[in-house]
């Protein structure tokens, strides 16, 4: 039983930070980018992605056995596409405010890397349990990317944080962030600061 | 029925400049970034790219107008939208293999994943939702192939110059090249405001 919950544990992990879909595989980047205008959009479309992916990496877990491996491929894009239908309709139904703003980005969804990244490379090998983990941690990885991302340009584009005011009156927005060169000057910086980071925590521990 | 050349016109200028598949609208970021490195390797890609588009537009024009729109179906665009361009990537695929070995192998993984490329799904559901004519959606999928094309060989162009150059450590590879893609996003917002039609 702990063997298998430090597992679980594990793959969760991975998802959040050694892994981190947007930061270290640089997958699904698209929707990350564009929708991401702000603070509130990056953790819609996070959450959006978390349920699509829990959905996905369950059901694809549970038929692995069964499918055969010539057709694996078609047969997950028709699973990540129900359920990307099933968000759409939920969303449209519940949020629908929410909708409009993310627009064709959930459609897309069903194209998006890391959902047919996880199955391929994690459900379809896996039982369900470290699946559904693998989930849960590659979409909160996902969502806090999307989220983080989205704050920045929101702070910086439109002064505001979830639609509140954070920056004083002094504070003249750079309008630039939220367009979308800012989207991608704010990825690139990211991951090199991470980068460089990362370089320096492995010198130092070979030291 | 006429046809308006200016609208025409018009979509096509949007998809390849004003509303860059890449540029203005994400689209296509992973291939873009993974791939823009050899400019032949680039153009492939992009002729690739913009036959498979074009063709899915085709393809999907006959099944929303014909098939989904009249049974009420048209909630079930992505998933049979998906499943039209993957059975038509692979036969593109088995094309390439059999015609161009080299190009093939250049492509390498790139060719298949055109299939989970957004340009294509995003060009295909555009045009179904803003109701497009036939000839509008073969412009529209055929223009935002263009505009992938464009955007790849214009970065796979910058990134060989800067091959030579000497860069922060952090800052080489990928980051490197989202913030050149800032850039040229930054001189693409140009064509903001020109509208046609």
């Amino acid at each position: 039983m702990k063997t298998t919950l430090t597992c679980l544990k594990k793959c969760f992990a991975n998802g959040m930070c050694a892994e981190n879909p947007t930061f270290r595989l640089m997958l699904g980047l698209c929707p990350t980018l564009a929708v991401t205008v702000s603070a509130e959009n990056g953790f819609g479309i996070g959450i959006a992605a978390l349920f699509v992916l829990l959905g996905s990496n369950t059901i694809i877990s549970l038929i692995k056995n069964f499918v055969p491996a010539e057709v694996r491929i078609p047969c997950y894009i028709l699973v990540i596409a129900t359920f990307v239908t099933i968000v759409k309709l939920v969303l449209q139904a519940y949020l629908p405010a929410l909708y409009e703003r993310l627009g064709l980005f959930v459609d897309i969804m069903v194209v998006n890397c890391i959902i047919l990244g996880r199955a391929e490379a994690f459900a379809s090998k896996n039982p369900v349990l470290p699946s559904i983990a693998d989930a849960l941690g590659m979409g909160l990885g996902f969502t806090l990317a999307a989220g983080v991302i989205g704050s920045i340009r929101e702070i910086l584009g439109n002064g505001t944080w979830f639609g509140v005011p954070v920056l004083g009156a002094w504070f003249k927005p750079v309008i630039a962030m939220i367009l979308p060169p800012g989207a991608f000057i704010t990825i690139g910086l990211l991951i090199a600061g991470l980068n460089a980071v990362t370089a320096r925590l492995q010198a130092r521990q070979s030291e | 029925m006429e046809i308006n050349i200016t609208r025409i016109i018009g979509i096509a200028v949007a998809a390849i400049f004003v509303n860059n598949f890449v540029f203005a609208r994400f689209l296509g970021l992973c291939a873009f970034i993974g791939i823009s490195k050899k400019l032949d390797v680039a153009l492939g890609m992009g002729v690739a790219m913009t036959f498979v588009v074009t063709m899915s537009a085709i393809i999907t024009w006959p099944l929303y107008h014909f098939i989904l729109v009249p049974y009420k179906l048209e909630y079930m665009n992505i998933i049979s939208f998906i499943l039209v361009i993957a059975c038509f990537v692979q036969l593109v695929e088995f094309f390439v293999r059999k015609f161009n070995p080299a190009l093939y192998k250049a492509l390498g993984i790139y060719l298949p994943l055109i299939t989970v490329n957004c340009v294509v799904l995003f060009a295909t559901l555009l045009n179904a939702i803003n109701n497009l004519s036939f000839l509008e959606s073969v412009v529209q999928g055929f223009s935002a192939g263009i505009g992938f094309a464009l955007a790849l060989v214009l970065m796979t162009s910058i990134r060989e110059r800067l091959e030579l150059a000497r860069i922060p450590a952090a800052m080489q590879g990928a980051p490197l090249a989202f913030i050149i893609a800032g850039l040229l996003s930054l001189a693409f917002m140009g064509f903001s405001g020109l509208t046609i039609g």
